[in-house]
């Protein structure tokens, strides 16, 4: 590390500037990585399900045998990624790519099936041939459409290959007629045709009604991470290394050998064992050398573990922690009377009048430093709170009741309130220890 | 940052004026980076939304490719096309103030502008800007997980050191920062909004100054004008920040002199009802009927019944006076139980303790005495 150090500071002004070219090399690469804007070579860690994958749809695509396939995995798992790596690598054949007709669907986007159909038909490219045609169902239309499929130079049809993102929501549209339809026409002989879904709900078969789920083949392949702690570390480390073709040797060697010390610095282990326990999946990890990330700069060429433990630290945080720091005086007396009702009545819901009486036997007992404000103002104090949401109305027929009268609820912990006690700057003695007392 | 990928989605959240919006927009304005920004309040159908992200990032006539209710479908579509006329090495930013709002609006708008990036295959970044905390936006089946950005809230000395810097052409920089000293000393226990403290100095500037105008005290002199000023900013705070009274109300009550200054017309309903005088009694005769116990009427009202000429009770066979339903738009009462019961409608009545001893000092009826809780 020292070595490094005494290098920089005695660089000539032309190093500087190359020096600077280089960061933003790997900053370009590393953002790459890290904002999925390209897709690594191979995906780590799912061979096994990207052969299956391929295999599947390599029958379709050549074969010309109709498939499905539910690619199921929690959100960050992967499943997008695989499946563009797949079809990045049977697009690599010739043959393949000239015949197959990708068709992406989104869930979000579509949300109604005739938007589905819309949006099939254009990108089939067969909108004039459409032109002003109606038709009386759905299954008219989509027959249609892959009949028109086969004016093609062969005389078989060309194998289109539906990709369902999000597909459960897909499951929520009416009578789930464009589910029914994709897959029947997966099951008959019409035409070739793979439908791959991509969910994150794991009990999404129980969403499709009978008839649909009869006519798909429960084929599902599962991304569940299975990677060891060992694992985990060594990809964080050819994350943050740069790639064998960057033009400056002796960067390249300089950042991986950094980035080597990096990962085995303890303080850099701990901070990435507690990641890897609350999630494995690769996104939150890129959000967390993103952030680490953001520290690397022409003056501060390289990654260190302070920079990674900020980082986890911004990661962690709890955020209505934060927002509780920014709270009034007046606000915060009112959190802590509430907490105290809490633990008299065991968290049955309280209304601004038993709030207001506990903050003035605080005020009369207790307190020295806080001024006795009035009602109206007390008020505006507990609707900021209100618009915070850190406290909810139980129901929602607002105008029946008086506001000050209507029951609420608070949305906070116990440990949060008195955590964000310790935090808060200035926070004056009565108050800290009216809210450690356990009677009020 | 510039001809580099950025995060597609970052969440900033903090209080209320600290910096969120004036910070990203002179951020983005700087370098020149082209964005586009919208207040979710102002887009009352997804429509607008579309509109006004299109808008800047691509011309005046990118608009006009959106059909007339356009769905999110079609937004990413027409968005996917003009990319492709125009496509920028510069990230291109949306910014959303107000994001809340969004959680009201359709299910698949949140989730689809975090992974905006993915969707239309452009280098785009979304910034959500709000209030409340990520955790309460997250989707049940979960979304794409911004990065997440506090904006940490001001402390004393900090809002100290921004107020100050309004000082007033005509006086010292340092008189200044005492009278804002007073103001925090004050307001500061209640409400650390930096909007509402500069408001609240603004208007009451012109009132601490009045004696050294007056030339009555010195500059130096800061414990006579604060004897001056810290009365006004006690009923400063039981009016104006309430938003009992206007600012402009405030203001001319100001310039009146002590002796004249009458009481102010108030903008709450306290102050503004005016009911016609059977109403009154009606209304009085409700708030009796609903906070005495039903056996305590008798002894209240036997007594005095003499004396009691113009209160009407709703006697069990009469239809209710038309009066009643009035004070129901008002309301000032409740419709208590099923709407079937026609015949009978139960009400209950809906007014504060204070209104109601305001209303009858108004028609000289001594409400305290008939009171149960006040025996």
């Amino acid at each position: 590390m020292s070595k490094r150090k005494v290098k920089e500071t005695h660089m000539p002004v032309g190093e500087c500037i190359s020096q600077y070219g280089y960061i933003f090399q790997v900053q370009m690469i590393l953002r790459e990585r890290f904002c999925h804007q390209r897709l690594p070579e191979k995906p780590v860690g799912m061979e096994s399900q990207h052969k299956h994958l391929l295999e599947l749809l390599r029958r379709t695509a050549v074969h010309g045998e109709s498939n499905s396939v539910l690619i199921v995995g929690p959100r960050g798992s992967g499943k997008t990624m695989l499946l563009n790596c797949v079809l990045r690598e049977l697009l690599e054949v010739k043959d393949v790519n000239k015949n197959v007709l990708p068709v992406h669907l989104n869930g979000l986007l579509q949300t109604d099936d005739r938007i589905a159909l819309k949006e099939i038909t254009r990108q089939l490219n067969l909108e004039n041939v459409v032109g002003d045609k109606v038709f009386g169902s759905f299954a008219e239309n989509l027959a249609f459409l892959l009949e028109a499929l086969k004016k093609g130079d062969r005389s078989s049809s060309r194998p289109v290959l539906f990709i369902l993102d999000e597909f459960d929501l897909f499951a929520h549209h009416k009578n789930q007629t464009l589910l029914y339809n994709l897959l029947d026409v997966s099951q008959s002989a019409q035409a070739p045709v793979a439908v791959i879904g991509l969910t994150c709900r794991l009990d999404v078969l129980e969403l499709l009604e009978k008839r649909v789920k009869s006519r798909f083949s429960h084929r599902q392949i599962h991304l569940l991470s299975s990677l060891s702690f060992i694992q985990y570390l060594d990809n964080v480390r050819s994350q943050l290394s740069l790639p064998q073709d960057f033009p400056d040797t002796n960067f390249y060697d300089e950042w991986n050998d950094g980035i080597k010390t990096l990962c085995e610095d303890q303080s850099v282990v701990d901070v990435l064992q507690r990641h890897y326990n609350s999630s494995k999946d690769f996104r939150s990890l890129h959000l967390l050398l993103m952030l680490a990330l953001s520290r690397v700069s022409a003056s501060k060429p390289a990654i260190k573990p302070t920079d990674l433990l900020e980082a986890s630290r911004v990661c962690m945080v709890d955020s209505k922690a934060n927002i509780l720091h920014g709270l009034s005086i007046l606000e915060l007396c009112l959190i802590i009377a509430m907490k105290h009702l809490n633990d008299i009545y065991e968290g049955e819901p309280f209304n601004f009048q038993m709030v207001h009486n506990e903050f003035k036997k605080f005020l009369q007992r207790k307190s020295h430093s806080i001024h006795n404000f009035d009602k109206p103002v007390v008020i505006k104090a507990f609707e900021h709170l209100q618009q915070l949401e850190l406290i909810k109305s139980m129901d929602s027929s607002t105008a029946k009741i008086q506001k000050e009268y209507q029951l609420m609820k608070l949305l906070l912990d116990h440990s949060q309130i008195m955590e964000a006690l310790q935090k808060y700057p200035q926070c004056p003695t009565d108050v800290k220890q009216w809210a450690m007392s356990a009677f009020g | 940052m510039m001809e580099q990928c950025s995060y597609p989605s970052i969440f900033i959240y903090g209080h209320r004026a600290t910096g969120k919006s004036h910070v990203i927009h002179t951020l983005l304005k700087e370098l020149e980076l082209p964005y586009a920004t919208v207040s979710c309040v102002e887009c009352v159908s997804v429509g607008l939304l579309f509109e006004q992200v299109l808008l800047p990032l691509f011309g005046s006539d990118s608009a006009s490719l959106l059909s007339r209710s356009p769905s999110l479908s079609d937004f990413v579509r027409v968005y996917k096309q003009l990319c492709v006329q125009a496509s920028a090495k510069q990230t291109r930013y949306i910014v959303l103030d107000r994001a809340e709002l969004l959680r009201d609006m359709e299910a698949n708008l949140l989730p689809a502008f975090l992974r905006l990036q993915e969707l239309v295959e452009d280098n785009v970044t979304v910034i959500l800007l709000s209030e409340i905390v990520w955790d309460k936006f997250r989707p049940n089946t979960g979304c794409f997980e911004p990065l997440l950005l506090h904006f940490p809230d001001y402390s004393k000395g900090e809002l100290q050191q921004i107020l100050s810097e309004d000082s007033h052409p005509s006086y010292s920089p340092e008189l200044y920062s005492a009278f804002i000293n007073i103001l925090l000393g004050v307001f500061y226990s209640v409400c650390r909004d930096l909007r509402e403290l500069r408001h609240l100095a603004a208007l009451n500037f012109s009132k601490f100054i009045e004696p050294l105008e007056q030339g009555k005290v010195k500059e130096s002199d800061t414990h006579k004008l604060w004897r001056n000023i810290e009365p006004h900013l006690k009923k400063a705070m039981q009016t104006v920040y309430l938003r009992e009274v206007s600012s402009v109300q405030w203001e001319q009550q100001l310039q009146m002199e002590e002796k004249e200054a009458g009481a102010v017309r108030g903008l709450s309903a306290h102050a503004h009802v005016e009911l016609p005088y059977y109403s009154k009694f009606l209304l009085i005769a409700a708030y009796l009927a609903s906070y005495n116990p039903a056996r305590t009427d008798k002894r209240f009202f036997l007594k005095h019944h003499g004396k009691i000429k113009n209160t009407n009770f709703l006697k069990k066979n009469e239809k209710p006076p038309p009066q009643i339903s009035s004070l129901g738009t008002l309301q000032l009462l409740n419709q208590v139980g099923h709407d079937d019961q026609l015949d009978a409608p139960k009400y209950k009545c809906a007014v504060s303790l204070d209104f109601i001893l305001a209303i009858s000092r108004t028609v000289s009826f001594d409400m305290v005495k008939y009171l149960y809780d006040f025996l």
